[in-house]
């Protein structure tokens, strides 16, 4: 297993704690990781992307440029990275967000509409839960209880109120690439 | 016969290389008889400045670290802060601490670190060769000032116990004046009240020593003397500018 | 662990209780870890006002006895340069980190590598050197800060650990070996007070009798010259039969390891060599390699500043070539395998 997930945002909207939150249930799990913030000089609003890579053997370079998975979650972010995705990856958008479509044909496009699952949940800003679950559902590089472990280590105490929500959260975006996985067998 | 003077123990037996009618003699002198007098000389670190007084480090009896210019304070509380029961002092003249320095000494006693600092005003910069400084007066003549000091090109002098008596932290700050046996016998107790600040705990002191430079003046010793009472006195106020029982002027 | 906060627990592993410094991007999560982590093993974290304070509030301390460190990026090291040359001068120990971003000026907070020449040739004034070690993971940050204040003591002079601002937020898991007890070298020399030691101590750089001046000086030389010889630590990768040699350092060489794997599987023949100590640099490596090897391709993040000394390693024995990403950009592992390709069919030196 070898994976390099690239998971590009705007400030705010959780792309580092998402790759954070996978790296550190990957390192639980003892595999090798390694986990690269990219930001600008603003706190909130500015681009913020991460590179997450999850393998069984040791990681030589820590920076990616061919993600097997991208997580998209603006419209400049899928423009900026579309054409990296090695062939045949997988390019999670968070339709709630990206009105383009992707252009390319030779990588698997899943499609979550994450900030109004989110609002269903409860609370918008577990968005970026529902686009782990997702992730975690398709690539099975971490297992959902690390996840859900580290969750619970790295949330802030005034938050912890916050935890069952982002495990329904974490539940939703899996049940919902599930649908996208059953579909790929079907073809292959 | 008896013996009624001696060079202070804390005071290393080296001739001064210090010009004729400088001050600076007089002023290493009376910080050697203090720290002999408290009986802290094993537990005493000073430190030097840039400037004529840089060989301060020479002279002092006392372990000595050379700083860089205006640095002096933040070296200080470098080694304070790792070794709080030791007695540090700061020898800095006027460009050291009031031009490239200031920052660190505003700081220093913002932060009231418990280190005594004996700052030397003899208007102008002695080591380099006579140019202005920041204490020089309006209409004084330096290499750098050649027709008289101005407001429009140079600015106010900087009046350095003023700027740091109502500062929070600051325990002692008085101006005292080497230019006669009178003022001299003032200068050391201020000196040593100074030390004894620090000794016990309050906070940051400050003493700040007017003193002539005959050489870049271009006058006689005796005629630095008479230009110090007549010029330098009345800009700078001789007194006590803060201490722990109330601030204010009390010359 | 981050390499930022690695940075802080392996001085603290080090032995090192006094930290002073000042804020700036993308250092700042060191002083954000050792603010809280310094109080609790009994240490002393201190915000200065400055940079300028800073080294000197470092210089005290180490005056002291302490094992001190302090941390900064561009900006903030350049503002440090004074203080380091009258470290070297006085011959103290102390150790500097500078997580570097792009300039010059105010650049950008972007990773970078562009402030190799102002650490390995100098600095600031006078004629001195500092050790500077480049980690390239989280782990050997974590380990190297150890070496660096043993080395700082060992030679009495101050050592910068240097990484861009990548590895300073790069998370990699690390396994902490503690060490039951840190052994701090005595120091006969440090300025305590006369009660606590034999002779009267002076700390100094000011020598203005010009003999004395030149014993100091010469006595720095040797001193750096033994470092040379005994200190200089660097990596090489797949070098045996290699027509190629990348050099490169921090985290381009990670991505330079993973462009050798990629060209050997593609049928090219590379290796790489990665300095650890910058200066000393292994000039000895690169003119070994160089006489097995066809080319050189030093890859960093500026304009050929590493370049220059692997030049002179080479010693016109091999061309040697450059490709550097500038202002921040990052060198991508598939533009590094083009050069390397176009470099092993051409011949001659250049950028």
């Amino acid at each position: 297993m070898h994976e390099e997930i690239y998971i590009a945002g705007l400030g705010g909207q959780g792309a580092l704690s998402m790759g954070q939150l996978l790296a550190l249930a990957a390192t639980s799990e003892n595999k090798e990781v390694s986990y690269v913030p990219f930001y600008g000089p603003e706190k909130r609003g500015g681009f913020a992307n991460c590179g997450v890579i999850i393998s069984d053997h040791p990681i030589s370079s820590p920076i990616i440029s061919e993600p097997s998975v991208l997580v998209v979650m603006n419209n400049l972010s899928l423009k900026n990275y579309e054409d990296s995705v090695i062939l045949g990856g997988i390019i999670i958008v968070n339709s709630s967000m990206v009105n383009l479509g992707v252009k390319r044909s030779d990588v698997r496009v899943v499609s979550i509409q994450a900030s109004e699952e989110a609002e269903h949940l409860g609370d918008v800003r577990v968005a970026n839960s529902v686009i782990l679950g997702a992730l975690i559902e398709l690539t099975e590089v971490v297992s959902v209880s690390a996840v859900e472990k580290s969750l619970e280590e790295v949330l802030p105490k005034r938050n912890l109120n916050m935890i069952p929500i982002n495990f329904k959260a974490l539940e939703r975006g899996a049940e919902l690439a599930s649908n996208y996985k059953k579909a790929w067998s079907n073809l292959s | 016969m008896k013996k009624i003077t001696a060079r202070p123990y804390s005071l290393r037996d080296i001739p001064f290389h210090y010009c004729p009618g400088c001050m600076h003699g007089i002023a290493h002198r009376l910080v050697a008889e203090v720290i002999d007098e408290l009986g802290i000389h094993g537990r005493t670190i000073g430190i030097s400045s840039v400037g004529c007084s840089v060989f301060a480090k020479h002279y002092f009896n006392v372990d000595m670290i050379q700083a860089a210019h205006g640095r002096a304070p933040s070296i200080a509380t470098g080694v304070k802060r790792v070794l709080p029961d030791r007695v540090l002092f700061t020898y800095q003249g006027d460009g050291d601490l009031a031009a490239i320095g200031i920052g660190d000494f505003i700081h220093t006693a913002y932060r009231g670190e418990k280190i005594t600092t004996i700052f030397i005003n003899n208007t102008v910069y002695g080591m380099t060769g006579g140019q202005m400084a920041p204490t020089t007066l309006i209409g004084q003549v330096t290499k750098t000032t050649p027709f008289g000091r101005s407001v429009e090109i140079n600015g106010n002098p900087i009046r350095v116990c003023e700027l740091i008596a109502s500062v929070e932290g600051v325990a002692y700050v008085e101006r005292v004046s080497l230019h006669n046996p009178k003022e001299i016998i003032k200068a050391k107790k201020a000196i040593r009240k100074a030390f004894e600040m620090q000794l016990n705990g309050i906070g940051f002191s400050l003493v700040e020593a007017l003193s002539a430079c005959p050489t870049n003046l271009g006058l006689s010793p005796l005629e630095a003397v008479k230009w110090m009472e007549e010029k330098m006195i009345p800009f700078y106020p001789l007194g006590v500018y803060k201490s722990p029982a109330g601030g204010g002027l009390s010359a | 662990m981050k390499g930022n906060d690695a940075i802080g627990e392996g001085a603290i592993l080090a032995g090192c209780r006094h930290f002073f410094g000042y804020p700036i991007t993308p250092q700042s999560e060191v002083t954000h870890y050792l603010a809280k982590r310094l109080p609790e093993v009994g240490g002393l974290f201190m915000q200065a006002e400055s940079e300028l304070a800073s080294i000197n509030l470092v210089f005290g301390a180490a005056c002291a006895g302490a094992r001190v460190m302090t941390a900064s990026s561009g900006p903030g090291i350049s503002l440090m340069q004074e203080g380091l040359s009258f470290l070297a001068g006085s011959e103290l120990p102390c150790v500097l980190v500078n997580i570097m971003r792009g300039g010059p000026g105010l650049g950008n907070i972007g990773p970078s590598q562009a402030d190799y020449f102002q650490a390995t040739k100098g600095g600031g004034h006078g004629d001195y050197h500092t050790i500077v070690l480049a980690p390239n993971s989280v782990q050997e940050i974590l380990d190297m800060m150890k070496k660096a204040f043993d080395m700082s003591d060992m030679y009495r002079m101050p050592v910068m650990v240097m990484a861009d601002g990548i590895m300073g937020q790069m998370m990699e898991p690390v396994v902490i070996n503690e060490e039951k007890s840190v052994e701090i070298p005595p120091r006969p020399w440090a300025t305590i007070g006369r009660d606590y030691h034999e002779n009267r101590n002076e700390i100094n750089s000011l020598f203005v009798v010009l003999e004395e001046m030149e014993e100091v000086n010469l006595r720095l030389l040797h001193k750096y010259e033994e470092i040379h010889a005994k200190e200089t630590l660097c990596e090489e990768y797949m070098l045996d039969d290699a027509e190629v040699a990348l050099v490169a350092f921090g985290t381009v060489s990670r991505i330079c390891r993973a462009v050798v794997d990629k060209a050997r599987e593609q049928g090219i023949r590379a290796g790489l060599i990665r300095p650890i100590t910058l200066w000393p640099f292994p000039h000895d490596v690169i003119s070994r390699i160089a006489k097995s090897a066809q080319c050189f391709l030093a890859v960093e993040m500026n304009m050929g500043q590493m370049f220059e000394d692997v030049e002179i390693g080479a010693k016109g024995r091999a061309p040697v070539y450059h490709y550097g990403r500038l202002g921040g950009m990052v060198p991508l592992a598939k533009d590094i395998l083009e050069e390397l390709k176009k470099v092993s069919k051409r011949r001659g030196t250049g950028r």
